[in-house]
């Protein structure tokens, strides 16, 4: 483990070396803990401070690459631009978890069950990649290649995320294995506008946006049409935690209820 | 002030409160190694070849060659062994020890075992291996059944359950003085040690158990600790060094025992109006792949399995069954939870069939002091059925809600439960346990084999002490459980810690009382010098029990129970989610109000996550969901409001007058919460009512 106190520091490490990065572990550590993490050499970023912020840059919502969950809950930028974020938040794991747990974390860990992916990509968020080579921006929705496999570089680091404005009403639904300290079995993220943006996470390899539903509903405005495509443009599994056939039809019930309630 | 009866500071609190206390892997000595169990990987099978893929250096490797005895956990059948010799019999089986002073090194050792693989067995219903049956036959069902009414059917099933008991499985063994000494996480210490004998044989005649502090238990370390703690005592034996065994949560899921999951079918006569005329339950537990407890397991299921209900014409049969699964064993309630979660199931299912009000239905047939149960035992005036049933209808304003309710995404349910404390029939009788107090300077100190597991052994003991002696609360000890110091006063298991042992201690302390002559402890132990008071237990006499017809007095006492559960369905996810839980149960009388209170609303609390959230995930025989992320107990959000209600019926044979606790508040959540689904048109008929198994669950026409 080596420990970077500044962007810089980070990068020439990154660029050096083959490292994983860490900010809060709260991921990391449950695969140490049971013996399947591969990974044996990493940089810790916790101390860099300037990947911390929240902040507004131009009509973008900027959430540094640490902000933590805490920090989105606290946050009244976050709360006024991307609530549905504050509610993802809130779902996430217990006030520990909250206070270690970071953003770019999540999009990292690449998990689809992450609970605030949905959000970021129903949002259009970008993710901010820097190297020492420079800078480029990536769309969650086009971040992802696979089951936890990302476009992103090895010498490379999420520094940020962008989050342009969201026109319409937001709504957020995590469906866990309980009522907090659970892992969703089916989480989605929706903004109500004149083109509808819905994100689901732990229905595929990766969060997805269901973009045929979201086309059927932004032409037609139909949900018993939008909720029989979103039952065709996902096929979620069989796991420990849940079933294909009980998250496919909790996927249609959220969709009309999403629908109800924004409507 | 009395002691009995008010809320004292707890012997164990201050301990536990700052940290203080120490749990077994809070202690270390010299030279200690760690120890690690290589198990198998295979659910059914024979082992071909074992290689060791490591540098030996500073290893002790045993395996069964190692045993000096016999190779065998002397339970109830000996048929378990330590370590698999050939035979491997489901997954997690324990095939080697190794032990190192460097728990990185310990861990990185691999170990290649290759095996002959069978097909295993992990239907209950398709095993012809029978551990135990039971017939309890009562007057002619089948007459019976050709003369009721009406006939009601049912097939119930409930699944295995974790004990989750916050410190998992965990001992250090030392050698000592031409013997060896096991410091543990234990419930019961003289099991351990017998267990131990057995093991070690006459060559190593001193072995002593210590319980250490103990983090939970819920009968899942009733038989387990036998085990580990031979492991760990072989490996010390071997490497002539302390050796310390802790589970980790996955090991300790994968590996230690579950609840029997069940399957239990109900054929019951009726009259027209609702009185029970017959009743024909068949009754299948899944005992895994050892026969450990299974047995008596089984015995309290189906003498539990008729319910609270007064019926001539009985006959339960059972049995437990063996699959290539790990074996199954104690767990708070001991069978009984999964035979009422069937029959109060089936009776709600018999109110709706003939169209009778569910509260009705159960005011008609609820035993009564004067009735005989299933097994023939005429109840006392310690019989409280129809009081809690009352006091749970009127209190919770049941008729009025449940009517209020229909159509609405809400629902109340109730379920009506008993549990017999202490050992069935002669059990208490045969166990003939021991209790006994002994003078110190100050004052006296309590010596049993009792162990406090967080339900508050110590506390209550010394509260009952305390005024049966007139003594002062602070001048009561609770000796640490050694088994070389202290008496075997039995394990510390099916809702007995209280009222036997506690009654032992309240004849010691009279006795004592009467030897001190108006002295106090201290005065006389000034003058006299030390004193101790040994007495064993007398069950009531008045108990007769047939162990060849399973007909008789089943238990000394009942606790009696009425859960009454109102819960909301999320129309989305199909989550149910409990919004109230009123508890009343009757158990004698609470020896400290605040420690019942506690074993009402954590009972409670595991009765609702076996009822909706905790499913055990069996992948090829094994666990597949053994973390506490995928195996999912209830937190403080899923819990819903509790309004515990201890109602007093003193049981004249218990230390003023209490029944055991224990046990009795698992028993009654699960059927309650089905019950409430039911009421809202939900055909379940199974637990746990996963929010996946109430989504495609029937709805009633």
């Amino acid at each position: 483990m080596r420990s970077a106190t500044s962007l810089d520091d980070a990068l020439r490490i990154l660029r050096d070396e083959r490292r994983t990065p860490v900010a809060g572990a709260t991921d990391l550590y449950v695969a140490l803990n049971f013996g399947t993490l591969e990974q044996k050499r990493f940089l810790d970023i916790w101390a860099v401070e300037e990947l911390r912020g929240i902040s507004e840059r131009g009509d973008m919502l900027v959430l540094g690459a640490l902000a933590t969950y805490t920090s989105l809950i606290r946050s009244p930028l976050v709360a006024r631009r991307l609530p549905m974020l504050v509610e993802a938040a809130r779902q996430v794991g217990g006030v520990q978890i909250q206070n270690r747990g970071t953003v770019g974390g999540n999009i990292a860990n690449g998990s689809p069950a992450g609970d605030s992916l949905p959000v970021l990509a129903a949002a259009d968020a970008v993710v901010v990649l820097r190297s020492v080579d420079g800078e480029r921006r990536v769309l969650l929705t086009q971040y992802y290649t696979g089951y936890r496999a990302t476009v992103m570089r090895p010498d490379e680091l999420i520094v940020a995320i962008e989050v342009p404005p969201v026109e319409g009403k937001q709504w957020f639904r995590k469906v866990g294995t309980r009522a907090a300290q659970a892992i969703s079995k089916i989480v989605m993220a929706g903004v109500r506008s004149s083109h509808p943006r819905i994100a689901f996470g732990s229905v595929a390899p990766t969060v997805v946006r269901v973009s045929r539903t979201e086309r059927v509903l932004a032409s037609t405005g139909d949900i018993d049409e939008g909720a029989g495509v979103l039952a065709e443009e996902i096929a979620p599994i069989d796991d420990i935690r849940s079933t294909a056939e009980y998250r496919l039809r909790v996927a249609t019930n959220l969709l009309r209820r999403f629908w109800a309630e924004t409507s | 002030m009395a002691a009995v009866g008010s809320s004292v500071a707890r012997k164990d609190g201050i301990g536990k409160a700052t940290g203080g206390a120490k749990y077994a892997d809070d202690i270390t000595f010299p030279g200690m190694l760690f120890g690690r169990t290589i198990r198998s990987t295979i659910p059914r099978g024979r082992i071909r070849s074992i290689e060791l893929d490591f540098d030996r250096t500073g290893f002790t490797i045993v395996d069964y060659r190692d045993v000096p005895g016999k190779n065998a956990v002397d339970l109830m059948s000996q048929d378990q062994p330590f370590l698999v010799e050939r035979e491997v019999r489901h997954m997690a089986e324990p095939i080697l020890l190794l032990a190192h002073e460097d728990r990185e090194k310990l861990a990185a050792a691999r170990v290649k075992i290759e095996y002959e693989e069978d097909t295993p067995l992990f239907d209950p219903e398709k095993s012809e291996q029978v551990f135990k049956s039971i017939d309890i036959v009562k007057g002619d069902v089948v007459a019976a059944l050709a003369r009721a009414d009406v006939i009601v059917e049912g097939t119930y099933r409930t699944g295995h359950q974790e004990h989750i008991y916050i410190e998992p499985n965990g001992v250090i063994a030392v050698p000592e003085d031409g013997g060896v000494a096991i410091h543990g996480s234990v419930q019961c210490p003289f099991y351990v040690l017998k267990a131990l004998r057995c093991l070690l044989g006459s060559a190593h005649p001193n072995v002593r158990v210590i319980q250490t502090e103990t983090g939970g238990g819920f009968g899942g370390k009733e038989e387990y600790p036998s085990m580990i703690a031979g492991h760990a005592v072989l490996l010390a034996l071997k490497s002539g060094r302390p050796v310390k065994i802790i589970y980790d949560r996955v090991e300790d899921m994968i590996a230690t025992t579950k609840r029997h999951p069940a399957i239990v079918r109900h054929r019951t006569g009726l009259t027209r109006d609702g009185r029970l005329v017959a009743m024909d339950i068949d009754v299948l537990f899944d005992g895994g792949a050892y026969v450990t407890l299974s047995p008596t397991v089984l015995s309290r299921g189906c003498i539990h399995a008729a319910g609270p209900y007064r019926c001539d014409d009985t006959r339960i049969q059972g049995r437990a069954v063996f699959t290539n699964t790990p074996p199954n064993g104690a767990f708070r309630g001991f069978g009984a939870p999964q035979t009422e979660f069937a029959v109060e199931v089936h009776m709600e299912r018999i109110a709706e069939q003939l169209g009778i009000d569910p509260v009705e239905l159960r005011r008609i047939n609820a035993l009564r002091p004067g009735d005989r149960t299933a097994t023939g035992q005429i109840l006392r005036d310690d019989c409280s059925a129809h009081m809690v049933l009352e006091a749970a209808v009127k209190r919770t304003d049941f008729a009025r809600k449940r009517e209020q309710y229909k159509g609405t995404n809400r629902t109340i349910g109730l379920s009506l439960f008993f549990h017999g404390a202490g050992f069935t029939g002669a059990g208490e009788r045969n166990l003939k346990s021991k209790a006994r107090l002994e003078l110190t300077p100050n004052g006296v100190r309590i010596a049993t084999g009792s162990t406090e597991i967080g339900q508050g052994t110590r506390t209550m003991h010394a509260q009952i002490v305390t005024d049966a002696l007139g003594i002062p609360y602070e001048d009561v000890e609770v000796a640490q459980p050694d088994t070389s110091k202290v008496a075997d006063s039995g394990p510390t298991v099916a809702s007995r810690t209280c009222m036997v042992v506690g009654k032992i201690l309240e004849e010691c302390a009279h006795e004592l009382k009467e030897k001190l002559g108006g002295l106090s402890p201290a005065e006389y132990y000034v003058r006299n010098g030390p004193l101790t008071v040994e007495r064993m237990y007398e069950p009531p006499d008045w108990i007769q029990w047939d162990d060849n017809t399973y007909l008789g007095d089943a238990y000394a006492t009942y606790g009696w129970g009425c859960d009454v559960v109102e819960l909301e369905l999320d129309p989305d996810t199909y989550e149910a989610r409990p919004v109230k839980v009123t508890a009343v149960q009757e158990f004698g009388r609470p020896i400290h109000p605040a420690l019942a209170r506690g074993q009402i609303e954590g009972g409670t609390a595991q009765g609702l996550g076996y009822a909706l959230l905790e499913r055990v995930v069996m992948r090829n025989g094994a666990m597949a969901n053994s973390t506490l992320t995928n195996y999912t107990i209830p937190t403080t959000l899923d819990m819903p409001e509790m309004d515990v209600v201890m109602l007093e019926n003193p049981y004249p044979g218990g230390p003023f007058g209490a029944k055991g606790l224990g046990e009795l508040p698992m028993d009654g959540p699960a059927p309650a919460v089905v019950n409430a689904l039911r009421h809202m048109g939900l055909d379940v008929r199974e637990i746990p009512a996963t929010p996946e198994l109430i989504a495609g669950c029937r709805t009633i026409a």
